[in-house]
């Protein structure tokens, strides 16, 4: 049989801290099977070559922050066959939207002795705002297992599957009782994007929704909840900006609340 | 002789930046680390969240040593609040974070920093001819992420860490599948040690100012004092008193200094000048037979240090396992959060990473401060690269940049994380 090429692989990095595109070389017990069936032609993070595009797969990490990257992603776009955004930062603006909430001078001012120096955007915004995007993977991170189902239904050229369900489905999966109902423990499980297989609450802790909106979700509604759990408002307005204060969903009911 | 060396978009780094050394007449001319990573304003967004959120906030700093944003975090605030807590928290925290070491040490000992030693452009052509080593090391990386996983829910950004103790104490039997793990783990890191000592090092040492915590007991992970090997010993609120971040024309950047004698040193190297005493006997031999005395001066051999490391890494986390306690009465300290300022220091696996925090009465967040290993190393990074290029200035074109790269990555540096203080480079060449 002779060799067919194999699909080019691109791995790109914007507004960050690596953690998705980590748990690629995270995966060490299938990091050289998936090598055997793509060809990693830019990563940067683990490689100095780089093979030029167009790629066949491109995930995308982080959010648009600099006029630079606004310019960057849509290169990265021209060059993408397929084009999967991964992470709360590529799907939602990351923990760096925070921004979007406040003025971005007095942010610069703050961090920054010299700001004429630096060149930021006011928002930070997910990759689909600028460019199309064929894929999003939740999280903050994302699951690794998640992102070997994402790889191997490219391959097979069909859709992932990664459930659009909320956590509390996975409580229910794996037989957990509700924190909420027997703890009184504020969770935003209700709200939030399956994926992490119900991490926190096995912790006896409220999910703070790193996997951010699930589909559908009534934000509005849980967060009156959190009040009947005594939850003040400017705690209920910050639970719900972290790492996907900028995703609609969150976004809306935290400025309702304003 | 005049050239420029130039590399548009370092690899195998943590993050976004380049580099620049420009020659004229023999005489380097200018050195530039640039880092152009986009700024997060980390610092200025914690203000006004609650005490409680910074760990998790900050762990998102860097997805490379998240737990050492999240045990400084923590460690800064129960100083605020006057908290101290029990040997088998203290002891789990240890734990967490000595899997953070082997964790990141084997992802830069295997997979970002020997290929530049046996000529490779990364680990996966490296595996091809080296697929059993490789494996290896992608195995021992695993240990590491089991031992986070095990204790902080998952590898990046784990979720079980927060001030006062944990949302949640392991069973003993949750930690006692590691045993077996981290038995195997220590072999192969010992075969590390092995394999990386007969790499060929180019022949290069400083004088550096190495700075690391100590402690009087233990190897420093999590806390201890802040030590150099030029005379300083401080406590962690004393940080702001004699490090300063300053700002130098040529890149644009802030770089720390110390105020009584400029450039200096974090790291493994550093840690282990000054606290070679407090290794494992195994380590100490291993480092031993590997041609390492108690001081190593030449930054390229760090690979070495990290691969000794992790060794101690393994036999201190056995330790710690052996010794932990079914936690049937230990909850997590009650926290009540009251205005005043924490310290804390402790050595990411980079190096020394400082935070302070101003809390005031109702717990929420007034001011922070941050500081990671490569803000502080990128001085030294610079003159590394001005020494090392002068000293070999007759090599040809594309084996100096490579080597400059090298002497980069010798630091394994963290670019993401040193960007919440770095300005991005405006220079255009
Ligand atoms: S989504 Fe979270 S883990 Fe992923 S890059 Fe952004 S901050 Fe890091
Ligand atoms: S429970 Fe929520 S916050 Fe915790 S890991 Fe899952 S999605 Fe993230």
């Amino acid at each position: 049989m002779a060799d067919k090429p194999k699909p080019k692989l691109a791995v790109w990095k914007f507004g960050s801290c690596s953690g998705c595109q980590l748990a690629l070389l995270d995966l060490e017990d299938e990091l050289l099977d998936i090598v055997g069936v793509v060809d990693i032609a830019h990563f940067p993070e683990a490689t100095r070559a780089a093979v030029n595009g167009p790629y066949d797969l491109s995930l995308v990490e982080g959010s648009i922050t600099t006029p630079h990257d606004a310019e960057r992603i849509q290169k990265v776009r021209r060059e993408s066959k397929f084009l999967v955004a991964v992470g709360a930062c590529a799907t939602s603006g990351g923990i760096q939207a925070l921004r979007n909430f406040r003025d971005v001078k007095e942010l610069v001012s703050i961090v920054y002795a010299t700001p004429e120096y630096i060149s930021t955007l006011d928002k930070s915004t997910p990759v689909g705002e600028h460019v199309h995007v064929d894929y999003e993977l939740r999280g903050c991170p994302i699951n690794k297992k998640q992102l070997v189902e994402v790889i191997s239904a490219f391959l097979h050229g069909r859709k992932p599957n990664t459930p659009p369900h909320s956590v509390c489905i996975e409580c229910k999966q794996s037989g957990m009782p509700c924190i909420m109902v027997t703890q009184g423990v504020p969770c935003l499980g209700p709200v939030t994007h399956a994926g992490c297989g119900a991490l926190c609450p096995s912790y006896n802790r409220g999910c703070y929704g790193c996997f951010g909106p699930m589909e559908t979700p009534n934000a509005e509604s849980l967060s009156r909840q959190w009040e009947r759990l005594g939850v003040e408002n400017k705690d209920i307005i910050r639970a719900l900006r972290t790492f996907n204060a900028g995703a609609e969903a969150f976004r809306k009911e935290s400025e309702a609340r304003e | 002789m005049s050239k420029t060396l130039k590399v548009d978009y370092l690899a195998r780094v943590e993050g976004e930046g380049g580099l620049l050394v420009r020659v004229k007449d023999d005489k380097i001319a200018e050195v530039k680390l640039k880092i152009f990573e986009p700024p997060r304003f980390f610092e200025a967004l914690l203000r006004g969240r609650k005490y409680s959120e910074a760990p998790d906030i900050t762990a998102r700093i860097c997805g490379i040593c998240p737990v050492a944003y999240q045990i400084t975090a923590v460690r800064a605030l129960e100083g605020a609040f006057g908290i101290a807590v029990g040997e088998q928290i203290r002891a789990l925290r240890r734990l967490i974070h000595l899997g953070e070491w082997i964790e990141s040490h084997a992802l830069h000992v295997y997979m970002l920093h020997a290929p530049d030693f046996l000529g490779y452009e990364d680990s996966i052509q490296m595996a091809k001819d080296y697929p059993d080593v490789v494996q290896r090391g992608l195995q021992l990386k695993k240990v590491g992420n089991e031992v986070v996983a095990a204790v902080g829910g998952r590898e990046i950004h784990p979720i079980n860490v927060r001030v006062g103790g944990f949302y949640r104490l392991p069973e003993g039997r949750e930690l006692f599948p590691l045993v077996k793990r981290l038995e195997w783990a220590r072999e192969a890191a010992l075969e590390t040690v092995r394999w990386v000592a007969a790499f060929p090092f180019p022949q290069f040492e400083r004088d550096y100012t190495f700075v690391a915590l100590r402690h009087p007991q233990e190897y420093p992970v999590n806390e201890g004092r802040i030590v150099s090997n030029k005379g300083l010993d401080i406590s962690a609120d004393r940080y702001d008193d004699h490090f300063v971040e300053e700002h130098v024309p040529y890149s644009n950047a802030l770089q720390s200094a110390l105020k009584e004698g400029g450039e200096y040193l974090v790291g493994p190297l550093a840690r282990y000048n000054l606290n070679y005493n407090r290794l494992s006997g195994a380590a100490r031999e291993a480092a031993q037979s590997a041609g390492l005395a108690g001081i190593c001066r030449n930054p390229f051999k760090g690979i070495i240090v990290r691969a000794v490391e992790t060794l101690y890494a393994c036999d201190e986390s056995l330790r710690i396992i052996s010794n932990y306690k079914v936690p049937r009465m230990l909850h997590a300290a009650e926290v009540r959060p009251r205005a005043n300022t924490g310290y804390a220091c402790t050595e990411a696996p980079r190096g020394v990473l400082y935070h302070r925090y101003r809390i005031d009465d109702d717990g929420d967040i007034v001011d922070a401060k941050i500081v990671p290993p490569t803000a502080q190393n990128q001085k030294s990074i610079e003159s590394d690269l001005r020494e090392f290029v002068s000293r070999n200035l007759n090599q040809p074109e594309e084996k100096l940049v490579w080597q400059c790269e090298q002497t980069v990555r010798n630091y394994d540096p963290c670019i993401s994380c040193a960007t919440h203080l770095l300005k991005p480079s405006v220079v255009r060449e």
